[in-house]
């Protein structure tokens, strides 16, 4: 554990050359360190996120948070700028790709950086760390809970998100997936044909799958956590990430 | 879950955020998780003034049960309004 931290909001440049901001966590050290790129959920760029990135840190990771919705509200505040992007469809995919390389790519300007780099997401998240595993050159990635890589979103549903588990035979990197089998969104079903994909492709991943666990069973303030779970599935992360990550 | 469903209406009237009063465009209605609200699920309203930016919002996150009582009062209010209130 690394007691001492250093963090703070800096500014990245990400899709398109736009500015945006983002949450830095480091420890406080010579490294060589990690960087793991956290992802948050629909809700936004919120409290919850950067304290998962404050544990990252703790545990000896550089770790980064873009605000994936910071051009809905360059001056707003996240929960405001959260509900106009939901409003406006989302974020899409190609624009999440050009933030994340971004948010990634800032590591490689710290001295105290390894050269590997994971990303981690929660939720809608979740999706979008498997389609970074699918599109960016990074070394690690982890799933929680994903909606809709695979299965069809609801009729009508107005947000710019659409299955993509056919991208699997593109991953470039072991995937940890954690799911609750009392979630609907995915179901356990939607896991069983992600993994059977992942099999067909050859992709190196390890799914753990959580009895009395729904969605969102990782986040401390809400009903849904579910302590069990949550501390085992923590103890993977932390086991995969040092496996493919960690390198002193 | 997250349910990505949004609903959108047009709505007429004001809506008072951290900067005062203003006037309203849409109300985007959605169950989904909660900023703030303690629950895994909430009905998430937003009223905003789309025109004015993202900060121009009101926004309100209720269970399930308290926002089915809230249609119910609002149709009640409604209702005894009579002619005054139309519909």
């Amino acid at each position: 554990m690394y007691s001492g931290l250093t963090a703070e909001e800096i500014r990245i440049t990400g899709h398109g050359g736009d500015e945006i901001n983002a949450y830095l966590a480091r420890p406080v050290g010579p490294g060589p360190f990690p960087g793991v790129a956290v992802i948050h959920h629909m809700p936004g760029w919120d409290e919850s996120t950067i304290e998962i990135a404050l544990k990252f840190a703790l545990h000896g990771y550089l770790a980064i948070v873009p605000n994936l919705h910071y051009r809905e509200g360059p001056d707003s505040s996240p929960d405001d700028a959260a509900a106009a992007s939901r409003g406006a469809g989302g974020v899409p995919d190609e624009r999440f790709l050009g933030d994340l390389s971004g948010a990634v790519d800032h590591f490689a300007s710290l001295p105290e950086f390894n050269g590997k780099a994971g990303v981690i997401g929660y939720c809608s998240g979740g999706r979008q760390a498997f389609l970074a595993a699918c599109s960016l050159e990074i070394d690690a990635a982890v799933d929680c809970y994903g909606a809709f890589v695979v299965g069809d979103p609801p009729e009508g549903m107005p947000l710019k998100v659409t299955p993509i588990v056919h991208l699997a035979e593109n991953i470039h990197c072991p995937l940890l997936g954690l799911f609750g089998n009392d979630d609907k969104f995915p179901t356990p079903e939607h896991v069983d044909v992600l993994e059977a994909e992942l099999k067909r492709v050859g992709a190196t991943y390890e799914f753990h799958r959580y009895d009395g666990a729904g969605h969102g069973f990782f986040s401390t303030d809400r009903a849904m956590y579910r302590p069990e779970a949550a501390t085992d599935g923590w103890e993977r992360i932390f086991e995969f990430f040092g496996r493919y990550l960690v390198t002193a | 879950m997250c349910s990505y469903v949004t609903v959108k209406s047009p709505v007429t009237g004001s809506g008072k955020g951290s900067a005062g009063w203003f006037r309203l465009s849409h109300a985007m209605t959605y169950f989904d998780h909660p900023y703030h609200s303690p629950y895994e699920h909430t009905l998430n309203i937003d009223f905003v003034d789309e025109a004015a930016g993202p900060s121009a919002r009101v926004a309100v996150e209720l269970t399930a049960d308290s926002a089915r009582e809230l249609v119910r009062c609002i149709e009640e209010a409604l209702a005894a309004a009579g002619d005054v209130a139309g519909g």
